[in-house]
């Protein structure tokens, strides 16, 4: 008895096609002859064999294929014109234990997604890759695309595709095959049955890969345009294996996802407490300290200037940090960009009672000037009575101002005795306590552990002496 | 509540990582890359994902990815890559993907400079890219707004399905205030009815396609409706001095910071004037623009670092009642109090 053959469409398929407008919801949108609806059908079958149609996530690219989503029963995607890698990275990041499909056709892939292709493939995402290979735009009419052959003649390129002014036909699988981390990288075509069985091979396996989060699969097929091509189904097929397969070699180009082990992606931490322990909150100290009575200032605005390197940054950061503790309001703000890289650095702090409005210190009342140019820089800008605080072991002329208090500090010198110059910057923070009295130098040094996180104990003694130094400097002297 | 000494920069990664966003995918571009930074640092500790996407686009479209898988996702950048990333922005719009894009201004056009400007105002608040849809906006002005905005940006992106932007320029990134580092969001909202999250319930479609001309214009027409009636919910601003005010300084982000400065002097000389400051950028506080000179107010300056974007809005809020000045600086130069008070005497006579 001959057993009766039940075609039936695979499972991978709706049943009916309802995202697709119009009435003809039970057939496809693809052109007689053409090689989209064979492939669609293996990966359908590949899903249903493999029970992960559930767990399937489609990206439909900008090309023919931009409809695919009509036919999966999958989860779905419709992306930007060659951005399904990327797209496809993210979604696989998002449900690692997805099955995550980038469809995508010549133009695509590679022409305006090029770069996405090969950074997707690069970074060895878990995705399969089916690239519909057919040498031509088919959706936009028929242009040329980076797969179209010496010769061959598109709407944008009547007089054949010229290498001299075009380039040549690009083979993916090749440059692809120059990553270290894609799993798998294989070339088939549809042009007949025995090829239609091989690629139906390759289907089954990029998608076993992916659900073995074997990582990256790449999955050419070689695949009928005969509208783009001008020809009948037929005569396309032949079209195929004799002219495309010579510039685009059937073959497995790589296969070692047996040596690799399944990816692990973390999983997100959300619990509150969790994420407050994570972001170092029962680090942060919460107490502060009482202002100091009887200071100078009730506002300050600082400018903090020298060579990059003279820890100009650093010291504005330390002062505002130390003014928070305070209870102040403070800012800082640097000087960025090129600007920090060589010559002169400065940054603005602000320290005051009152809700801060402008960051940057347009007319400061203090100035620390750790050499020469700044100094000539910020000098001018005091407001008359302002405060400028000078490294006079770099600057030996006179400020030219009359109308300021003037205050040097040998502070590289200091920070030179104390047997490490990065100190200057303690060293400046304790002037600046001593000018201004709102700090006081203990307080100062019982931050250490917030402003030296990190930094050995040595590091930190060294930086308590600095701060002492350099207020006890000015305590003697003014 | 903690409080931290903190880059803008950095406190909008906080802002993120409280909120319970999941993804970051980003490009550097100075003034913005220490957001990339922060973020690189501080997901993998939370088991999040941070990628260093292979270009401003790629980064925008896992964005898109990661949104319509349903996790909250932030990107951030600077105005050239935001010009990059415009196509992706009106495909998230388009299929109503919740995320958050931090634009941390610099000045343009072309390469420009790595300055503080506004000029993405247009770009971003008008939609930027193809297609009609409108971003929300909002427009800190402190290290704490841009941890505090950025949450709220998230909230308002789920509240929404669309994307949200925190608009703000080199100076507030780059700039370190203490930030009092609120609560981490408790619960997350259920996006299973519309994302795609990999199991038989979310077999959800993510698409931006309708090929039926009346079928998308009654898209674009129920869109319409989002954003009215987010304009109608979401509008936010902030006064300062303005009971009494005669003339009102507009600006928002670090213009608005030195425009307080300017106010106290002018308030010094007896003088009053006043500050509205806008934090939602769209939706657009036009109403509260509208009714300034329904009451003694004799003069409107608006100031922004940009070539009069800002000041277009204004004068549509105004509808007529009265034409606002403009001041402006540009090229990354920011605009100093005196230089405002200077302005504000030569227009205004004080």
């Amino acid at each position: 008895m001959a057993q009766k053959t039940v075609l039936r469409k695979p499972k991978g398929f709706m049943d009916v096609y309802k995202h697709k407008p119009g009435t003809e919801k039970d057939r496809t949108h693809y052109c007689p002859g053409c090689g989209h609806g064979i492939l669609h059908k293996l990966i359908a079958e590949a899903l249903e064999d493999f029970a992960v149609i559930d767990k399937t996530i489609l990206i439909s690219p900008v090309g023919c294929s931009v409809f695919a989503y009509y036919y999966f029963d999958t989860g779905n995607f419709q992306a930007a014109h060659g951005r399904a890698p990327a797209v496809g990275t993210a979604v696989s990041r998002a449900n690692p234990d997805s099955i995550v499909i980038s469809y995508q056709g010549d133009g695509d892939l590679a022409a305006i997604g090029g770069n996405n292709i090969l950074q997707a493939a690069n970074r060895g995402e878990n995705m399969v890759v089916f690239f519909v290979n057919n040498a031509i735009y088919g959706m936009t009419g028929g242009q040329m695309a980076p797969t179209t052959l010496e010769g061959q003649k598109t709407t944008t390129t009547p007089y054949g595709r010229n290498p001299l002014s075009d380039g040549y036909p690009m083979q993916m699988c090749e440059l692809l095959n120059q990553l270290t981390a894609p799993v798998y990288i294989t070339r088939t075509s549809l042009h007949d049955m025995a090829n239609i069985r091989k690629t139906r091979q390759a289907v089954r396996k990029a998608i076993r890969y992916a659900s073995e989060k074997k990582g990256f699969s790449f999955v050419e097929v070689l695949s009928m345009c005969p509208s783009g091509w001008k020809m009948d189904a037929v005569r396309a097929q032949q079209w195929i294996k004799e002219k495309m397969i010579p510039r685009f070699p059937l073959m497995v180009l790589r296969d070692n996802a047996e040596n690799t082990g399944p990816i692990e992606r973390p999983v997100p931490v959300l619990d509150p407490e969790e994420v407050k322990k994570v972001l170092g909150y029962d680090t942060f100290e919460t107490t502060g300290f009482k202002k100091r009575p009887g200071t100078m200032f009730r506002k300050v605005a600082l400018r903090v200037a020298g060579f990059g390197g003279q820890g100009i940054m650093s010291t504005g950061i330390a002062l505002a940090n130390v003014g928070m503790k305070y209870g102040y309001n403070v800012s800082w703000l640097p000087s960025y960009g090129p600007e920090m890289r060589g010559g002169t650095a400065n940054c603005s702090v602000k320290i005051q009672e009152d809700s801060i409005g402008a960051a940057e210190c347009t007319e400061p009342n203090m100035v620390i000037a750790m050499n020469q140019p700044s100094l000539e820089k910020f000098e001018k800008l005091l407001v008359p009575d302002g405060i400028l605080i000078y490294n006079s072991t770099l600057i030996d002329v006179e400020p030219s101002r009359k109308d300021i208090r003037v205050c040097p500090v040998p502070i590289t010198g200091i920070a030179d005795e104390l047997g490490d110059t990065r100190v200057q910057s303690m060293v400046s923070v304790g002037a600046f306590a001593a000018v201004t009295g709102m700090f006081d130098p203990e307080e100062i040094k019982s931050l250490m552990p917030t402003l030296f996180a990190g930094k050995s104990e040595k590091v930190r003694k060294l930086n308590e002496e600095a701060v002492q130094k350099g207020y006890d400097h000015v305590k003697r002297n003014f | 509540m903690p409080k931290m000494l903190m880059k803008g920069n950095h406190a909008a990664v906080y802002g993120a990582a409280l909120a319970g966003c999941e993804a970051y995918y980003g490009y550097p571009i100075t003034p913005a890359s220490e957001i990339a930074e922060a973020a690189s640092a501080i997901f993998p500790k939370l088991g999040r994902t941070f990628l260093q996407a292979e270009s401003e686009v790629a980064a925008i479209n896992m964005v898109y990815g990661a949104a319509g898988a349903g996790k909250r996702v932030m990107t951030g950048s600077s105005g050239p890559g935001i010009s990059l990333k415009q196509e992706g922005i009106s495909y998230c719009a388009g299929s109503e993907l919740p995320c958050v894009i931090v634009d941390i201004m610099r000045g343009g056009p072309g390469l420009g400079n790595i300055g503080p400007e506004q000029g993405d105002y247009y770009q971003v608040v008008k939609g930027g890219g193809h297609g009609n849809y409108r971003n929300i906006v909002l427009a800190p002005n402190s290290a704490q707004e841009m941890c505090d905005l950025t949450m709220l940006a998230f909230e308002l992106a789920d509240k929404y399905r669309n994307p949200v932007f925190v608009l703000t320029d080199g100076v507030i990134g780059q700039m370190m205030e203490a930030v009092e580092l609120p609560e981490p969001v408790e619960k997350l909202p259920d996006k299973s009815s519309w994302a795609v999250m990999g199991n038989a319930e979310t077999k959800n479609l993510i698409n931006s396609i309708y090929l039926g001309h009346d079928d998308l214009e009654a898209w674009n027409r129920y869109l319409g409706e989002k954003y009215a009636t987010i304009e109608k919910n979401e509008v936010r601003f902030e006064e300062y001095m303005m009971e009494d005010a005669e003339i009102v300084a507009i600006g928002y982000g670090s213009t608005s910071r030195v425009l307080q400065s300017a106010v106290d002097i002018v308030r010094g000389k007896g003088v009053k004037m006043g500050m509205l400051r806008l934090i939602t950028l769209f939706p657009f506080p036009k109403e509260r623009i509208n009714v300034l000179p329904d009451r003694n107010v004799r003069g409107i300056l608006t100031v922004e670092m940009s070539n009069g974007q800002l000041v277009d809005d204004v004068n549509l809020a105004l509808r007529g009642k009265m034409i606002s000045d403009l001041y402006n600086r540009m090229g990354g130069n920011v605009p100093s109090a005196l230089e405002i008070v200077e302005k504000v005497s030569e227009l205004y006579g004080v």
